[in-house]
């Protein structure tokens, strides 16, 4: 007779072996149709030497590993009320001073300050160009992706359409594709940012003004759709966007009022600055947009739209707006793109591109400025590490495997993201307390 | 005027020479939507929601029924005994790999969700997160590949119909569909899990005030929608491959295919499947090829906005 | 004479299915009049409140409702957002707060609902905007004031205790200026000191703001105390009408509903 602990014992264990030979598998080296379980039972290209002294397969490291990770976990558990209580105590003083307005006032100064002098740290160009291409523009794109699923509670799988639409308006306005320019001017990129937002939030509430009145999950699948056929366009229309080479031809921005011209181009490091400006202006306007009324709607409909609906706020339409100002950033993000790398072609928009926007903003925390920030840079510096640095036998796929991890194990472990916002943890956690009868675990009428 | 009746004339030629084939093969996909709409419906049914992962279900059944067969047969060509053999192979290590992902899905994926009572949208994101894991893990693991399955039989066609030849592929498609859709209809008619799942998915609080276990009835439906997801799979792959992204096209017409005929609703999933499909090959007749997946999804979003309940209608909420 | 009718609902019917929520429906409130609504479980009280708020629409009849005399607005086929900014405000039988915003947040929400969107101007801050916003901060603090929930502004709504929850649900509806106040069951969960005092708040809403009050209330004491006229609701029909005493003499309503009930009221 196995006593109902030891029982349990036994389980968590048994999901922990497993939850390791996953990572072991997700870790290991690719495998074949031939060979598929080389992931656990094979090391990379030789038998992995066990500090030098004997030769051992990854899967006994692992079986090693899971079993200190467990006694660990064990001790953990058995101890963690009062470590939990003495990191509170000695912690307290300190969280009490961060919370001050005049020392988060200065946090952001000092955050502003290092995002200034960053590219004076990070001189190497492969970091010089991915501080532009992978994370200002990713956490552009993440603000507004924000927009829609943090602060509306909309999930939005085909945002890439409004990011490929603001970076083919850029190319159609500056000439670069097959469709002429329109009145056949050749314009500089800076006069596609108004264009390419305007036409980013026109898309947005044709596909939104219809959809979202459906369902929240009706809506994703919809949106996923959407986001591919827009691929499937730029793809095949050929005559308008170039087909599935897309152009290289879009220039530079450049800048010319009376006697100053410059020309942005000469390495990322001014398109940094210009982009860190628009990054800047975006978090303003975005954080007063969340504490103005449009937020507060925002988070009634989100909350309850039945009651929302009772007090006068008619959803559709402000479900349309985050819509709309999702896509006008995406859009402006496709601006950037689309100038700083010359270059637009359908490969890029695909649905990849929109679960990568959908990670960095669940990683940091629906709905907190402050969090999507931090999950575009960690989640972005990681990919760029690995692809900067991979080790034997990666391929460069295998990241899609550890985003869609991410997704899980946050909803899991931690929904409201890493940076919490303050209304969405309540609202993650409220769900915890409140009774739980069957019903509403099944129904969940949240969304 | 005239430009366009010769481009309508045209069409209607090509459909005119080609309108049986296009019905056999149409009619043969759209038995495997059904199957994969199933899953779809009854989860829905229980849980209210969209099951994102079902793709990776179908994906799953159809890898393994693809290394089972590979062991089995290899190269070499399997006697009358030995097709009707692997063929249930097939089917039943497809059908039980589907059913295993589907548990797992449910145990990983959704149940700590249920257990904290959490929104919907948060539902949605971890399903969609375990797809995405899934898929691109099966990428990892299998290469990145279309992988041609060893046949059972031989495909050739068996016989015509008004010229028209029909393979053996599609028999063997709709009947097996047919009797396996068949059975469901009848385990959720007549079955006490079947009343189980239906007194769940009409009320899941007085259910579960009638005695009936929710966690239990809700991981039932997850095996049998995951068991026709993986059949379908490996029925999918026999003719067509299989890779790591082979689940997201078909699963996302499924879907359609339970939208269209009232998502909640397992005869609707059946209709809607096969009226899917026949509308899709059809379509062929007019659509460019590139285009022709934009069928479907114009057919969702226009049933979505038009008639959300679908064909046969699903059960709606309270509201208020 | 014609009377002031701020409700006016004429033979309406409401269908699930199979299911006859509502029976042809016929009835009428007076402008500031106090109303209830009573009838047994299932009898369709919600499903009527329903109707006259737009979010469910009956296949029947007609809910014609009169923010100010001489004015008429046709409730069926409107939005549920476009009755409630007519001047038609409802708490919820089991209440729907907005749970991770603060009582004063919730209130807010209510009453800067019914201004413009102005996502251009909240981006932009104007002085436009502030003034907005220091508005519907001066009416918050009033309300918050006037259903006594000052000392709980800037608690979790869903920490509050049940009688306060009822207290922000009618501070919330009164924040979008309404001229009737639909509560659904507004006592129900709350101790018998709660009652009183939510009576008290009632009446004072109709006294001191004018609002007209329809209410569904299950609690005979409370109702009877408070309704000036009473509906019966059962199996989606009217089946009886009048004042307290009336209602509490007739024989279809003792047999139907109110049982032993009607002696101790
Ligand atoms: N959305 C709906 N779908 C199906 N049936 C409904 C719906 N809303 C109400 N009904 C049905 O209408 C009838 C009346 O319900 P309603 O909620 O209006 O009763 P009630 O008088 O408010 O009861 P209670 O005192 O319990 O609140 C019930 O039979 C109920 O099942
Ligand atoms: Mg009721």
């Amino acid at each position: 007779m196995r006593s109902p602990v030891a029982a349990t014992q036994i389980r968590r264990f048994l999901a922990l072996l497993a939850l390791m030979a996953v990572v072991e598998l997700i870790t290991g080296p690719p495998g074949s149709a031939e060979e598929p379980t080389i992931g656990i039972t094979r090391s990379f290209s030789e038998p992995t030497s066990f500090f030098g002294l004997f030769v051992t397969p990854r899967f006994v490291l692992f079986f090693a590993f899971t079993v200190i990770i467990y006694l660990v976990a064990s001790l953990w558990r058995s101890q963690s009320t009062s470590i939990v209580a003495i990191w509170n105590t000695t912690t307290a003083q300190p969280r009490a001073f961060t919370q001050r307005r005049a020392v988060r006032l200065s946090t952001r100064g000092g955050l502003l300050v290092i995002a200034i002098v960053l590219p004076l740290i990070v001189t190497d160009p492969f970091w010089q160009s991915s501080l532009v291409e992978q994370i200002a523009v990713y956490i552009l794109l993440a603000l507004g992706l924000n927009v829609v699923t943090g602060f509306a509670g909309l999930l939005d799988l085909g945002y890439v359409a409004f990011y490929a639409i603001g970076a083919y308006a850029t190319a159609w306005v500056t000439g670069a594709l097959p469709l002429a320019p329109p009145f056949g001017i050749h314009m500089d990129p800076f006069f596609a940012i108004p264009i390419a937002i305007v036409l980013a939030m026109v898309a947005g509430v044709i596909l939104g003004a219809p959809t979202l009145r459906l369902r929240g999950d009706y809506l994703a699948i919809v949106t996923l759709g959407f986001g591919e056929i827009i691929a499937l366009f730029a793809n095949n229309l050929n005559t308008i966007t170039g087909g599935a080479t897309g152009t290289n031809e879009i220039p530079h921005f450049t800048f010319h009022v009376g006697p100053v011209n410059y020309r942005w181009g000469l390495g990322p490091v001014p398109y940094y600055y210009l982009a860190l400006g628009f990054v800047v202006i975006f978090i303003v306007a975005f954080s007063l947009l969340e504490h103005s009324r449009v937020g507060r709607a925002w988070t009634a409909i989100r909350e309850d739209e039945v009651a929302a609906e009772s007090v006068g706020i008619n959803p559709l339409k402000y479900k349309v707006m985050a819509f709309a100002i999702g896509a006008a950033s995406a859009g402006f993000a496709g601006v950037m793109t689309a100038a700083q790398t010359n270059f637009v072609s359908p490969a890029t928009f695909t649905l990849v591109f929109s679960i990568n926007i959908l990670v960095l903003v669940i990683f940091g925390g629906m709905g907190s400025i402050a969090g999507v920030i931090l999950g575009a840079v960690l989640v972005q510096t990681f990919q760029m590490f690995i692809i900067h640095t991979p080790p034997a036998g990666f391929q460069p796929q295998d990241l899609y495997i550890y985003l869609g991890a991410i997704l899980v194990a946050m909803m899991i472990f931690r929904p409201a993201g890493l940076l919490p916002s303050r209304r969405r943890r309540r609202e993650l956690t409220m769900a915890e307390v409140g009774k739980s009868t069957a019903g509403e675990i099944l129904i969940g009428e949240q969304s | 005027m005239s430009g366009i009746f010769q481009f309508l004339s045209a069409h209607f030629h090509i459909l005119h020479i080609t309108f049986w084939p296009l019905l056999v093969g149409g009619i043969a996909n759209g038995f495997i939507y059904s199957l994969i709409a199933i899953g779809y419906t009854m989860v829905y049914g229980v849980l209210r929601l969209i099951n994102f992962a079902h793709s990776e279900i179908f994906m799953a059944g159809g890898f393994a029924s693809y290394f089972l067969l590979h062991a089995l047969i290899g190269h070499s060509t399997p006697s009358t005994g030995g097709s009707i053999l692997f063929m249930a192979l097939g089917m039943l290590s497809g059908g039980l790999c589907g059913m295993l992902v589907a548990v797992i899905l449910e145990r990983v994926a959704y149940r700590p969700l249920r257990r904290r009572n959490a929104p919907k949208l948060a539902y949605l994101i971890s399903a969609i997160g375990a797809s995405y894991f899934m898929f691109n893990l099966a990428g990892k693991e299998f290469g990145r590949y279309n992988l041609s399955m060893a046949q059972p039989f031989v495909n050739h066609s068996l016989f015509t119909i008004f010229g028209a030849p029909v393979q053996m592929y599609y028999i063997v498609i709709v009947a097996i569909s047919a009797a396996m859709l068949f059975l469901l209809d009848r385990i959720v008619a007549t079955t006490k899990l079947g009343r189980g799942i239906r007194a769940v998915a009409q009320d899941a609080e007085t259910a579960s005030l009638m005695g009936v276990n929710i966690d239990q009835t809700i991981v039932v439906t997850f095996m049998l929608g995951g068991f026709f997801g993986g059949l379908a799979g490996f029925l999918f792959g026999m003719s067509s491959g299989v890779v790591y992204t082979m689940g997201f096209t078909p699963a996302l017409k499924a879907f359609t295919a339970a939208v269209l005929g009232g998502i909640g609703n397992v005869r609707g999933a059946m209709i809607g499947g096969l009226l899917l499909g026949i509308v899709e090959s059809f379509s062929i007749a007019f659509v460019n090829g590139a285009f022709i997946d934009v069928v479907a999804f114009a057919i969702l979003v226009l049933v979505l906005l038009v008639r959300p309940t679908g064909i046969l209608g699903e059960q709606l909420g309270r509201s208020a | 004479m014609s009377i002031d009718k701020i409700f006016d609902v004429d033979r309406v019917t409401l269908r699930f299915g199979g299911v006859v929520s509502l029976n042809d429906v016929t009835l009428h409130q007076q402008r500031g009049e106090i109303l209830a609504i009573i009838g047994p479980n299932g009898a369709g009280k919600t499903s009527l409140f329903n109707s006259l708020t737009g979010v469910y629409q009956p296949q029947e009849g007609s809910v014609t409702f009169c923010a100010q005399p001489g004015e008429s607005f046709d409730v069926i086929g409107k939005k549920a957002h476009r009755v409630a900014k007519a001047g038609v405000a409802r708490t919820f039988q089991a209440s729907r707060m907005f749970s991770a915003l603060t009582t004063f947040e919730n209130i807010k929400i209510g009453a800067e609902s019914h201004r413009g969107i102005g996502a251009v101007g909240a981006m932009l801050r104007g002085p436009g905007t502030r003034r907005d916003e220091r508005k519907s901060d001066g009416k918050t603090i009033e309300l918050l004031r006037f259903v006594g929930l000052e000392g709980q502004a800037n608690t979790i709504s869903s920490s509050l205790s049940y009688g306060d929850r009822r207290r922000l649900e009618i501070a919330r509806a009164l924040a979008t200026e309404p001229q009737v106040l639909l509560l659904d069951e507004p006592a129900a969960g709350t101790n018998p000191s709660e009652k009183l005092a939510l009576a008290d708040l009632i009446r004072k809403v109709r006294d001191v703001m004018g609002v007209s009050i329809l209410l569904i209330e299950h609690d005979m004491k409370l109702v009877m105390s408070l309704a000036e006229r009473l509906y019966v609701l059962n199996f989606g029909s009217v089946i009886a009408e009048g004042t307290p005493d009336e209602i509490r003499a007739n024989e279809a309503v003792i047999s139907a509903y109110l049982g032993t009930t009607a002696e101790d009221a």
